[in-house]
């Protein structure tokens, strides 16, 4: 039987001792009408080689390919040690730290990654991880809409990555929360300051400003956070924490800084995996903690004066508070954070901020290769990390299949999002990138484009 | 030792990061950083160190017994880590086309076709990325479905005071006033006060069943007839399904919607608390309402389906398509139980919770429902003892700490006095729950000859009781290099 350790002999000496005769009497008290319709569809078991076997086609069957895409989760390199530490079956098969004596390992990994998202944003504090980025936005909004009190709207931009702004409605529409689209100047790609001055001196009880954006296009950080103060708005932050090595953290954003940071922690050696799991980050201003949701650890001493870990402030969560708690969140991502934060303390702040600006470099050399096949150009001027808008001439579907059948995936199609950019396609490159990878994308695209509509091969720009 | 107290400056992984490239001059000054963040600077070695000797610090199943009722914390196979772990499972982009994924998405579609028929409901969404946000959907999902009558009367989300705190919680996320309904002293809903609860105003009635308390609610078909009858909804919390799995199916006991929590009947592991998984199953009538997005097989192709397919869903719960990994996890774990295997985890968790309630019965312990038949767990009140000896439920879980025992779930439910709620699974031998007997039997008489030993273990673990009221009086949750050690 897979995983259960009884012998004859011990069931029978166990049902002896309860006084029952079968496994089956154990049940009586379940209307028989209700048992034992059984799972004939089903299938039988099969044995880990036979899983293994099976695991292995389908693996195999989606093959690998040379990934352009981003769009809020982002290829990098995962050091070894990460996971073979992260995995290991004492962190991996425990649970939720309840009994703090015996889980001083998990609850001190959680203070010291605490400790370095709070840093990496510059926040006072952060929690011990939601489910993704995209829930923690819409998090962030309950808790702004808590905290103002008065406010039941918030300003969302179109530059905040589409799929985060469903999830924000999902989340907050039963709650009475009205969201209020900003929308991005078509030259630059970020939200205009001019765009907000319609809602200047209105009710609401925060800004979302994205950085970067779901264009990777930079927001006028410091503009935005000063006009959400200086019109008793919140300043929600959405930002790729990986990005933070070398831009702006949240609370540096103008005169006095963001007030919420949320975002998704992928980038900080999460595999993509389809899309999960991922860990969600919360980090705020020291007077907003006890609104912030999810799980806080905090150090303290034992009775003999010795530092120890513990959750903290869980006045504020479902397990005490029920229906008047923060938020229903009870599981969080512990697993994520746990590598997360091996993660950051293998790269150390100089490693971390040579990983950002690799994939910096890199987005920047392919976009001179790819915006140098006539017909190819940027769509947005502002400045960017490591992803931006391409405009084609033609459909952006085609070329994306013709590149998929070289062993390409080259960007998200941005028609079905955002139909007002035209043929626009986001691309992206992180370190995990050769100059040879981003040559054979142009040298593809080039060629796949030229076939198109325009007989001979194009140019590329040489190599800078 | 924290991470940063080992740090040295100057101290890099050269391996770990690309070689140092120019700054960045097409990033605006105003928009760059202008001093670096406090991470350590540490050796591979001094990290992998560190973090190893760190995860000796914890309980874990892999080490320890862990009984932590509701938790439902058995053994993870390690054959589910590892398979869901292949590299080109590992490496696929969420955002890459349908037919680069198509190997793991015939496993997400067929983990959804098992969830339908183990749980007997008409469709599943695998979106919900824990027990929480599926609980969240369940509700968003009732509440549509009134709303799509033109029912906006009903405000009401009804809770037993035995639930999970989630319960109301998730309620009240939907814009639901929760309304306790009491339990009656045999562990069952009370049905004379649900019956006086339920009106106009219900928009349904969230049950786990078995209860938190330990037995299967023997009237549910009464039950269901009160809620149906009052046009209200049924709510499935599949905290406990462990204890029915393959037995009895939440969908023939009449529920309309239910979540499951992968993370405890599917044996991913709990990871230190997350990730979990929390898909969710509807009959017909709510199946338009699922959160996206879904599994589809398509003309031989496997296709996740969108806000176009789903135009009266609720939504979308993640950027992307959920706890996938936390789902090809599950999938393994289904695939390696089959039909029969998963009939047994129901069995095997109820005879060794039975087996062990009568353990500790005999040895003295007085449990809360002795008249009744365990489900997978069972609770052990100690109100008694506390009176006797001054030694309280949670003292003897700590105690329990230093016979090398993680505690059971204490405190919860809350209506039951010192209370002990413990979940042994079925993948525990008779062995280890015959130690756990002779521990709890020690801790008996330690209570009564030495109290005080008692009350204040833990005396082996790393660190002993913490101070919990200056945890959250003096607020000290971020590390700063000015206050050392």
């Amino acid at each position: 039987m897979p995983f259960i350790p009884h012998t004859e002999e011990d069931i029978k000496a166990m049902l002896e001792a309860i006084g029952v005769a079968s496994i089956e009497n154990l049940f009586d008290e379940i209307p028989a009408a209700l048992r034992g319709r059984g799972l004939p569809d089903t299938p039988p078991p099969l044995s880990e080689m036979e899983a293994a076997r099976l695991m292995r086609e389908r693996a195999e069957a989606d093959g690998h390919y040379l990934n352009f895409i981003g769009a809020g989760a982002y290829e990098h390199h995962i050091p070894a040690a990460v996971w073979r530490i992260a995995a290991r079956g004492e962190f991996h098969s425990a649970y939720t730290p309840y009994q703090a004596e015996a889980s001083q390992g998990t609850l001190q990994v959680l203070y010291e990654y605490q400790t370095m998202m709070a840093s990496l944003t510059e926040m006072d504090v952060a929690n011990a991880s939601l489910y993704d980025g995209a829930s923690a936005l819409a998090e962030a909004v309950l808790m702004a809409a808590r905290a103002h009190k008065s406010a039941k709207r918030v300003l969302l931009p179109a530059t905040v990555h589409p799929a985060y702004r469903k999830v924000v409605q999902t989340i907050v529409r039963n709650q009475g929360i009205e969201l209020v689209g900003v929308p991005y100047a078509p030259d630059t790609g970020h939200v205009a300051p001019e765009a907000l001055a319609p809602f200047a001196g209105q009710d609401f009880a925060a800004l979302v400003v994205p950085q970067p954006n779901f264009f990777g296009v930079l927001e006028p950080v410091d503009e935005l956070a000063d006009w959400a103060r200086a019109n008793r708005m919140f300043t929600i932050a959405v930002v790729n924490p990986l990005a933070l090595a070398i831009l702006k953290p949240p609370g540096e954003w103008g005169n006095s800084g963001a007030d919420i940071a949320v975002g998704d922690g992928q980038p900080l050696g999460i595999p993509l995996a389809s899309g999960g799991p991922y860990f969600g980050f919360m980090a705020c201003r020291k007077e907003l903690v006890r609104q912030m949701p999810g799980r806080i650890v905090g150090r303290t001493v034992d009775v003999d004066g010795k530092p120890g870990y513990t959750l903290t402030l869980q006045a504020r969560e479902q397990h005490i508070r029920r229906s008047k708690a923060t938020s229903n969140i009870c599981t969080n991502q512990g697993l994520m954070v746990t590598a997360a934060t091996i993660y950051m303390a293998l790269l150390g702040p100089q490693g971390l901020a040579q990983v950002a600006r690799t994939c910096h470099a890199n987005v920047l050399m392919l976009l001179g290769n790819l915006t140098a096949i006539e017909g190819v150009e940027r769509a947005f001027s502002g400045p960017i990390f490591h992803e931006a808008v391409l405009r084609l001439k033609t459909p952006v579907a085609p070329v994306l299949r013709a590149l998929q059948a070289q062993g390409i995936l080259g960007g998200l199609n941005l028609a079905h999002d955002c139909p007002e950019l035209g043929h626009a396609l986001l691309v992206c490159a992180t370190e995990t990138k050769n100059e040879e990878d981003l040559m054979l994308y142009a040298g593809h695209l080039a060629r796949i484009i030229g076939r198109r509509f325009r007989p001979a091969p194009c140019a590329i720009k040489p190599k800078p | 030792m924290l991470i940063f107290e080992l740090s040295r400056r100057g101290r890099r992984n050269p391996t770990q990061a690309p070689a140092a490239v120019p700054e960045v001059s097409a990033i605006p000054e105003s928009l760059r950083r202008s001093r670096p963040p406090l991470l350590p600077e540490v050796s591979e070695l001094d990290a992998v160190r560190h973090y190893t000797a760190l995860s000796q610090k914890n309980f874990s199943i892999d080490t320890h017994f862990y009984p932590l009722g509701s938790c439902t914390m058995k053994y993870n196979p390690r054959a589910c880590d590892a398979l869901a772990m292949l590299p080109q499972f590992l490496a696929r982009h969420p955002a890459a086309p349908d037919d680069t994924g198509q190997g793991f998405l015939a496993c997400m579609y067929e983990l959804q076709e098992t969830l339908k028929e183990v749980t007997g409901m008409a469709a599943v969404s695998l979106a919900p990325m824990a027990g929480a946000q599926g609980e969240f959907s369940g509700v968003a999902m009732i509440r549509a479905y009134h709303d799509s009558r033109g029912d906006a009367a009903r405000t009401e989300m009804l809770v037993p005071d035995a639930a999970h705190g989630t319960n109301p919680a998730s309620a009240v996320m939907c814009g639901y006033t929760a309304r306790e309904i009491p339990t009656d002293r045999h562990g069952n809903v009370d049905l004379a006060a649900l019956g006086a609860a339920v009106g106009s105003r219900t928009a349904g009635l969230m049950l786990t069943n078995p209860s938190t308390l330990g037995v299967f609610e023997s009237a549910i078909l009464d039950i269901e007839k009160i809620v149906h009858g009052a046009g209200g909804l049924l709510y499935y919390d599949g905290a406990n399904l462990n204890a029915i799995l393959g037995k009895v199916k939440p969908g023939d006991m009449g529920f309309d919607v239910i979540h499951l929590n992968l993370h405890k009947t599917f044996s991913t592991p709990h990871g230190g608390g997350g990730p979990g998984a929390g898909p969710v199953g509807v009959n017909a009538k709510l199946a338009p309402f699922l959160p996206l997005p879904l599994v589809a097989l398509e003309k031989g192709g496997y296709r996740l389906l969108g806000e176009r397919a789903a135009p009266l869903s609720i939504g979308r719960l993640s950027a992307h398509i959920g706890n996938a990994g936390v789902l090809l996890r599950a999938y393994v774990y289904v695939r390696l139980l089959g039909a029969q295997g998963m009939r047994r985890v129901g069995e095997f968790a109820t005879l060794n919770a039975n087996y062990l309630m009568a353990g500790l019965k005999k040895a003295g312990f007085e449990v809360a429902f002795p008249e009744r038949r365990a489900s997978h767990e069972f609770i052990v009140t100690l109100k008694r003892l506390k009176e006797e000896t001054g030694v309280a439920a949670m003292d003897v879980a700590k105690r329990l700490l230093d016979k090398g025992f993680h505690a059971p779930t204490t405190y919860f439910p809350l209506l039951v006095a010192e209370c002990l709620l413990i979940e042994p699974t079925e993948t525990e031998s008779k062995q280890t729950l015959d130690a756990f007997v002779a521990a709890m039997k020690e801790i008996l008489a330690e209570a009564r000859a030495d109290p005080e030993l008692v009350k204040k273990a833990p005396h082996t673990t790393p660190v002993r009781r913490l101070d919990d009221v200056r945890a959250a009086r003096e607020l000290d949750l971020v590390w700063n290099p000015a206050q050392g050690e």
